[in-house]
């Protein structure tokens, strides 16, 4: 199985409607949405949804009113300000809270306990166009890197089982863990940017990530007509840094209507062919020639054991270059 | 006053939004400082133009060890909920991505042979632009610890009368970050089945958090109404909408304000001003 992951520095480029396009372009192509975040691959693949599934990570902590006896060392030690001083004692914002343990630590009276914390549900959905794994944060958690990773090790194995040969990962915007979980150890990545400066500013920042982790990448200019120096900025910053141009797709303004009802672009005469030919490029630059050929044009990256730099010190020590 | 300007989704309009209304309040002559706290892809900057006066570096701490004191026990590798620190070898080694600065390894070590050092993870820099005070995190590339930098950029100018957060979007640890402590959000949302989907997410998230939230359509012709009833039966107050601009987007992609460029977008952002003008006068902060 082949790892691809869409990203982009900058938000709203046109990622997931993108990665929709080519899952719908790839025959055996498994979709992950690992902006976990804000998933939004879903809206654009209908299908048939799975059984939720739990995604438990780490704890939270619990203080006991009945044993505590509100000397405050907790709230001392809580490097998150977690915890809170109210009319009956201490207590422990699970917002804020990043399960430590550092006030179990102190805590003369043992008051303090920890609960299991459910970071986010994920579920497999069946769609013409295979499977897709997504999932939902839940609110305010700290933790969107370790989801990523967990969806990445759950698509794996399902795309072994059944034989699905791409796994396509959309990203996260920005440059933090979430995007490094979405990168460690996929063959190649595609960084969709927009012709503004700001898409120019992101995009330098997101490739610079990408040499880190010593990946491949492309990258695909969408909305390329709109402004002609944006573009130019665009196309300075992958040359400088020897990454090639996968495709431009001008800005069609009849695509949001199109998103709205469930399209990706590809119903639309203009704005079909350019992702086509972003895709074949894509492919070409991936496979050799089209998907497929077990032959890479580019070397398979070694297997992580956990898919995640952020969470495993040997995975990040394996796969990232020293800056 | 702080206002966090937020969305779920990427590339609505924060920046646009945040930029322009920072600029309109100190033309105003209030006294403004615009915090970039989207710490991953600052882009204020491209439009704001600051002059900087400090770049400082900004460093989150993690353990090291000092001295001859490490038993290689192991006792620090199991306190450590986040697998940043591992005995191996007849001593530690700690993975600096991993930590999160939360103290309990240098606590927890029975010999004392933990100290807490310095880990830089990116820039803080600070300057004007015209008359409004400008602040911005550049999170250093291959750094995934972003809420610690957003902090330190949310902590700049907390007494002046209106601080603009440029809020980083997502709901997760940098958002939350980053929202957290302000007085209003302004959520700024697109009227498209994405944007309704991630604004939902926004809202839950502000509500949790306790924070007032008003909402801003940008490109608000291009999509549907759905937007527009969720809200209403969220019961969130809509402030403005701003229609989608072929002159508004060329602006942005130029790095101009479109404030200056675009009257009829300049007039939106001044109403909003006058919005946020009165209730700050009234609230007497």
């Amino acid at each position: 199985v082949r790892e691809i992951a869409v990203i982009s520095g900058k938000g709203g480029t046109g990622k997931t409607s993108l990665t929709a396009a080519f899952v719908q372009l790839s025959p055996r192509c498994l979709a992950v949405d690992a902006d976990v975040d804000a998933a939004n691959l879903a809206l654009l693949l209908p299908g048939e949804d799975g059984p939720r599934r739990a995604f438990l990570e780490g704890r939270r902590a619990v203080i006991d009113p009945r044993r505590c006896s509100v000397c405050g060392a907790c709230s001392e030690v809580c490097r998150f300000g977690a915890i809170r001083r109210t009319s009956h004692g201490f207590e422990s914002d699970p917002l804020h809270c990043e399960g430590c343990g550092a006030c179990a630590q102190v805590c003369a009276e043992g008051a303090v306990g920890f609960r299991e914390n459910q970071a986010g549900v994920w579920r497999v959905r069946t769609t013409s166009w295979g499977s897709l794994i997504h999932a939902r944060l839940a609110v305010a958690q700290g933790n969107s890197g370790k989801l990523v990773a967990h969806l990445r090790r759950e698509a794996k194995e399902l795309a072994q089982r059944q034989g699905d040969q791409l796994l396509l990962l959309d990203g996260p915007p920005g440059i933090g863990c979430a995007v490094h979980a979405t990168i460690t150890g996929v063959d190649y990545v595609v960084v969709v940017t927009e012709p503004t400066e700001s898409g120019a500013h992101d995009l330098a920042r997101a490739l610079d990530l990408v040499a880190q982790f010593d990946i491949p990448a492309g990258v695909i200019l969408n909305k390329a007509d709109l402004n002609p120096e944006g573009a130019d900025l665009v196309e300075q910053a992958a040359r400088a840094r020897g990454v090639p141009m996968l495709g431009r797709v001008p800005f069609d303004p009849r695509l949001p209507r199109a998103l709205a009802a469930a399209q990706t672009g590809l119903e639309i005469e203009g704005t079909r062919e350019p992702i086509q030919a972003a895709w074949d490029t894509l492919c070409r630059r991936v496979w050799g020639k089209e998907q497929g050929d077990d032959e890479m044009a580019v070397p398979r990256q070694p297997d992580c054991r956990e898919a995640c730099g952020t969470c495993q010190p040997e995975g990040m020590a394996r796969h990232r270059r020293q800056p | 006053m702080r206002v966090a300007i937020a969305s779920g989704k990427g590339g609505t309009g924060k920046t646009l939004i945040a930029t322009n209304l920072a600029w309109t309040l100190a033309r105003r002559g209030a006294e403004v400082a615009y915090l970039d706290a989207d710490v991953e892809g600052p882009n204020g900057h491209l439009f704001l133009r600051p002059v900087f006066s400090s770049v400082v570096r900004h460093a989150v701490h993690v353990p090291e060890i000092a001295g001859e004191g490490c038993s290689a026990c192991g006792l620090c590798e199991q306190a450590c909920v986040f697998s940043a620190i591992v005995a191996i070898d007849g001593g530690v080694r700690v993975f600096p991505e991993l930590c999160h600065s939360c103290g309990v390894c240098v606590r927890g070590c029975p010999e004392q042979a933990l100290v807490e050092v310095p880990h830089e993870s990116g820039s803080l820099r600070q300057g004007h632009a015209g008359d409004a005070r400008f602040v911005d995190g550049l999170l250093d590339v291959g750094e995934p610890r972003a809420a610690p930098l957003v902090q330190a950029v949310c902590g700049q100018w907390t007494g002046v009368s209106y601080s603009i957060v440029d809020a980083p979007p997502g709901t997760s640890c940098a958002a939350v970050a980053a929202v957290d402590g302000a007085d209003l959000v302004l959520l700024v949302c697109e009227p498209t089945p994405f944007g309704l989907h991630d604004l939902e997410l926004s809202v839950e998230m502000c509500r949790s958090l306790g924070i007032e939230i008003m909402a801003l359509i940008n490109r608000a012709d291009l999509g549907d109404d759905s937007v527009r009833a969720f809200l209403e039966a969220e019961g969130v107050p809509l402030l403005a909408e701003v229609p989608f601009d072929r002159e508004i987007a060329q602006a942005c992609a130029r790095g101009v304000l479109a404030s200056t460029s675009v009257p009829s977008f300049a007039s939106v952002i001044d109403a909003v001003a006058g919005m946020l003008t009165k209730r700050n006068g009234s609230s007497g902060s």
